[in-house]
C-alpha cells in the first residue's frame, strides 16, 4: 500500500492550509454525532408509510426547506415492468447523515439516479434542497456532489486530468480556481501525492477516493454517495467513514448508501432502510434501536417462579422454559429488577438485557440472506 | 488560508458574470485534448497522415498510364499540388469516414460505457451542452483530418513533382497561391461532407452503450451508402443518400466556381446533420442514463 493512501483521513501534513483544523473546529461546533440525532428542526422525521413529506404540513413553508432531500411516492419501473422503486417517500433533512441500508437490488442506486435527474421517475417526485426536480436540475446539481455506482474515470488520464475534466464540464465553475480547487480535493482524499498517476494503475481504493474527490470540487450543501466502500478492505472502509464525516462536520448534508450496516451506525444520524425497492423503515438511528425494546433475560433453575416474580414487577410478554425467563424491560431498572428475583429466593445464574443488535433489526426489515423478492 | 479556502468561502457567491460561453470553451478545450490525446486516435491521425505520402511515393516510382487510376492522379506528375486533390479523393471513400466513425461513434457511448457519462450529467455538464461540445468537437476533428490529408500531400507534391502554376478543369491557369486557395475550399468541403457522417454517428452513439456497435453501424451505413450510389438502377435515390456529394467538389476547381453542385451538397449535409442532430438531441435528452 502506497504511503498516500496510509496516511488518508488522519494524520494530514500539517502544513496544508490548515485545512485539518478547520475541520476539526467545525467538528466541536456541531458536536458528536449522538446529538445532532435530533434534525434541526425538532420536527419528528416521518416514517414511511405515514403521511408523506410533503403532505400534512400547514401551510406553504411547509418546512420543506428543512428537508434536503424530500420525494413523494417516488416510483420507477423499467420497460419490461420490473418495479425497482415502489413509491418511497424520502425525508432527509438538512444536515443530516443519512443512511439509505438495503441489500443489493433493493432499489437505492435506482432512486439515487432518480434524484439526480440520471432517470425519470415513472410517477411520483422529489424535491433537492427545496427545488422541484427535475426543472431545477441544472440551477442545484452544482450544489450537490454525488457519486453514482461506483467510481467511473477515464483510464488513460491522471487523477488530476480526470477532474480536471469534470470540472471543465461543469457550468458552473471557474476555470481560474480550478487549479486550487481540484488540488485541494485531492488533498482531501489523500490522493494529492498520487495526482499524476494514471487512473488505471490506481488501487480500487484510489479509484473510490477519488471518486469523493470529484463531489468535493466544489463546495456543496449536500453530498449524494452511493456505496462509496464498496470493494474496500477495512482499512479502506475505515478510511471514507473518516472522510464522511469530515464533510458532515462542515455541515453538509450526507446521503450515503450501503448494503453495509456498520458502516451506516457509525457515521450515520438517520436511516432509511430499502427492502425490494419500498422503503420499510425511516426515521434516526434512536429510533431505529427503539423500534425493539429490550428484554430482560433470567438464566435460573427455577424458572416458574421467577417468572411469577417478573410478573409481579409487572414487566409485559413474560416467557419461560426450562432454563430462563424473559420479558421485556420496559422502564424497570435491571438491578432492581436482580434484586427482588434474589429476595424472592430465586437462585439466578445469569442476568443479561440484551438489545436487539441493528444487524438483527436491519434483517428483520430487508429479510433474511439473499432473498431478493421479485 | 490558501487560494483554494478563498476560492470555496466566495462558493455561495461565485462569479455569475464569467459568460457561459467561457465555460462552454473551456468544457469545449477538455473534448477536443480527449480526442486529441488519446493514442487511439494520434495512430489514426498519423495512419491518415502517411497514406497521401505512400500515395505520392507510388506515383512518383510508377507513373500510371494516361487515363487510369483515381480523379487528379494523371495530373499528379505534371504538378505536385494536385497530389492534395488525388489523396482527398482516395481518403474520402474509406479511411475518413472510418475515423469520423470511430470518433463519433465513440464519442457518447464511449462515455456511456466507461461510465463517465453519468458523472458528467451530474457535474452537472447539461445533456443539450454536452451534445454541442461532442458534435463540435467531432466537427473539429473532421477538419482537422482533411487538413492532414492536404498539408501531407502538399509536402510530399512539394518534395517529389514540379510545382507550379495550376491548370483549373475548366481550362484556365490561376497562380499557385490561387490554387492552394482552391485546394483550402475543398478541404472545407470535405469536412462539412464528414462531418453530416459525424452527425449519424453521434445519433448512433446515443442509442447505444457499446461504442464499437456505433462504429460499426456508422461504417456498414457509410459502405451501403457508397454501394447504392454506384447502382445505376437506383439513381432517384442517389441524391439522398449519406455519401452522394462528398466528392462533388469538381465546381471549386473551375473558374469562375462553379457553386450550382456544392451547394447542392452543402445543403444535403446540412439536412443530415440537422435530421440526425434532432435524433441524437431527442435520444439523449430523454435517455434514462443507466450505464
Amino acid at each position: 500500500m502506497s504511503r498516500d493512501e496510509v496516511g488518508f483521513g488522519q494524520g494530514k501534513p500539517p502544513d496544508r492550509d490548515g485545512s485539518a483544523v478547520r475541520w476539526s473546529a467545525a467538528a466541536q461546533q456541531a458536536g458528536p454525532l449522538a446529538e445532532r440525532a435530533v434534525p434541526r428542526s425538532g420536527q419528528a422525521v416521518p416514517r414511511s408509510g405515514q403521511a408523506g413529506p410533503w403532505s400534512g404540513r400547514s401551510g406553504p413553508r411547509a418546512g420543506q426547506a428543512d428537508l434536503a432531500i424530500a420525494s413523494r411516492g417516488l416510483t420507477k419501473r423499467f420497460r419490461r415492468g420490473q418495479l425497482a422503486v415502489d413509491g418511497i417517500n424520502l425525508a432527509v433533512p438538512a444536515g443530516c447523515v443519512y443512511g439509505f441500508l438495503g441489500p443489493n437490488g433493493s432499489g437505492k442506486t435506482t432512486t439515487i439516479r432518480m434524484l439526480l435527474g440520471l432517470i425519470q421517475p415513472t410517477d411520483g417526485g422529489h424535491q433537492l434542497l427545496g427545488s422541484a426536480m427535475p426543472a431545477g436540475l441544472n440551477a442545484v446539481l452544482p450544489r450537490v456532489g454525488s457519486l453514482v455506482e461506483g467510481p467511473a474515470f477515464y483510464r488513460h488520464l491522471s487523477g488530476r486530468a480526470n477532474l480536471a475534466r469534470f470540472d471543465a464540464a461543469d457550468r458552473t465553475a471557474d476555470r481560474r480556481t480550478a487549479r486550487a480547487r481540484i488540488d485541494q480535493a485531492l488533498d482531501r482524499v489523500g490522493l494529492l501525492a498520487a495526482a499524476g498517476k494514471h487512473y488505471r494503475a490506481y488501487s480500487l481504493g484510489m479509484k473510490q477516493r477519488l471518486a469523493i474527490a470529484v463531489s468535493l470540487l466544489q463546495p456543496r450543501d449536500l453530498v449524494i454517495l452511493d456505496e462509496p466502500t464498496n470493494g474496500l478492505d477495512p482499512q479502506g472502509t475505515r478510511e471514507v467513514r473518516a472522510l464522511i464525516r469530515q464533510i458532515a462536520a462542515d455541515g453538509v448534508t450526507v446521503f450515503v448508501s450501503s448494503h453495509l450496516l456498520a458502516e451506516v451506525e457509525q457515521t450515520c444520524t438517520h436511516v432509511g432502510v430499502m427492502r425490494t425497492g419500498r422503503l420499510v423503515f425511516q426515521g434516526t438511528l434512536a429510533e431505529l434501536r427503539d423500534q425493539h425494546a429490550p428484554r430482560i433475560v433470567v438464566r435460573t433453575s427455577q424458572p416458574e417462579l421467577a417468572a411469577k416474580v417478573l410478573a409481579d414487577l409487572e414487566l409485559a410478554e413474560v416467557t419461560s422454559d426450562d432454563h430462563q425467563v424473559s420479558a421485556l424491560l420496559g422502564d424497570a431498572a435491571p438491578e432492581q429488577v436482580n434484586a427482588t428475583l434474589v429476595r424472592a429466593g430465586v437462585p439466578v445464574a445469569a442476568l443479561d438485557t440484551p438489545r436487539p443488535s441493528l444487524e438483527d433489526l436491519f434483517v428483520q426489515l430487508t429479510g433474511e440472506g439473499f432473498d431478493v423478492d421479485g | 488560508m490558501s487560494t483554494a479556502d478563498q476560492a470555496v468561502q466566495a462558493g455561495p457567491a461565485r462569479p455569475a458574470s464569467l459568460g457561459p460561453v467561457l465555460r462552454w470553451l473551456r468544457f469545449f478545450w477538455s473534448e477536443l485534448s480527449l480526442i486529441f490525446r488519446r493514442p487511439r486516435n494520434l495512430a489514426m491521425l498519423a495512419v491518415i497522415a502517411a497514406i497521401p505520402v505512400l500515395l505520392g511515393v507510388v506515383l512518383k516510382v510508377s507513373a500510371p498510364a494516361a487515363g487510369n487510376g483515381p480523379a487528379f492522379v494523371n495530373q499528379v506528375t505534371q504538378n505536385g499540388v494536385f497530389l492534395t486533390l488525388a489523396a482527398l479523393v482516395v481518403m474520402l471513400t474509406v479511411f475518413l469516414p472510418l475515423a469520423v466513425a470511430v470518433v463519433a461513434g465513440d464519442s457518447v457511448a464511449g462515455e456511456a460505457a466507461s461510465g463517465t457519462l453519468r458523472t458528467l450529467l451530474t457535474v452537472p455538464a447539461g445533456r443539450t451542452r454536452l451534445l454541442l461540445v461532442k458534435f463540435s468537437a467531432v466537427l473539429v476533428f473532421c477538419l482537422a483530418a482533411c487538413l492532414l490529408v492536404a498539408v501531407a500531400a502538399l509536402l510530399t507534391g512539394f518534395l517529389l513533382f514540379p510545382v507550379g502554376r495550376v491548370t483549373l478543369l475548366s481550362g484556365t491557369t490561376i497562380p499557385l497561391a490561387d490554387g492552394l486557395l482552391r485546394v483550402l475550399l475543398v478541404v472545407l468541403y470535405a469536412t462539412a461532407g464528414l462531418a453530416a457522417i459525424g452527425a449519424i454517428g453521434l445519433a448512433l452513439s446515443c442509442l447505444t452503450e457499446h461504442p464499437l456497435a456505433a462504429m460499426a453501424a456508422l461504417m456498414v451505413i457509410v459502405i451501403a451508402s457508397e454501394i447504392a450510389d454506384s447502382v445505376s438502377q437506383i439513381s432517384a435515390a442517389h441524391p439522398y443518400l449519406p455519401t452522394h456529394w462528398l466528392l462533388s467538389w469538381d465546381g471549386l476547381l473551375r473558374a469562375p466556381v462553379d457553386s450550382a453542385v456544392t451547394e447542392h451538397g452543402l445543403l444535403s449535409f446540412a439536412a443530415y446533420a440537422v435530421i440526425f442532430g434532432s435524433i441524437a438531441w431527442a435520444r439523449l435528452g430523454a435517455a434514462d442514463i443507466t450505464s
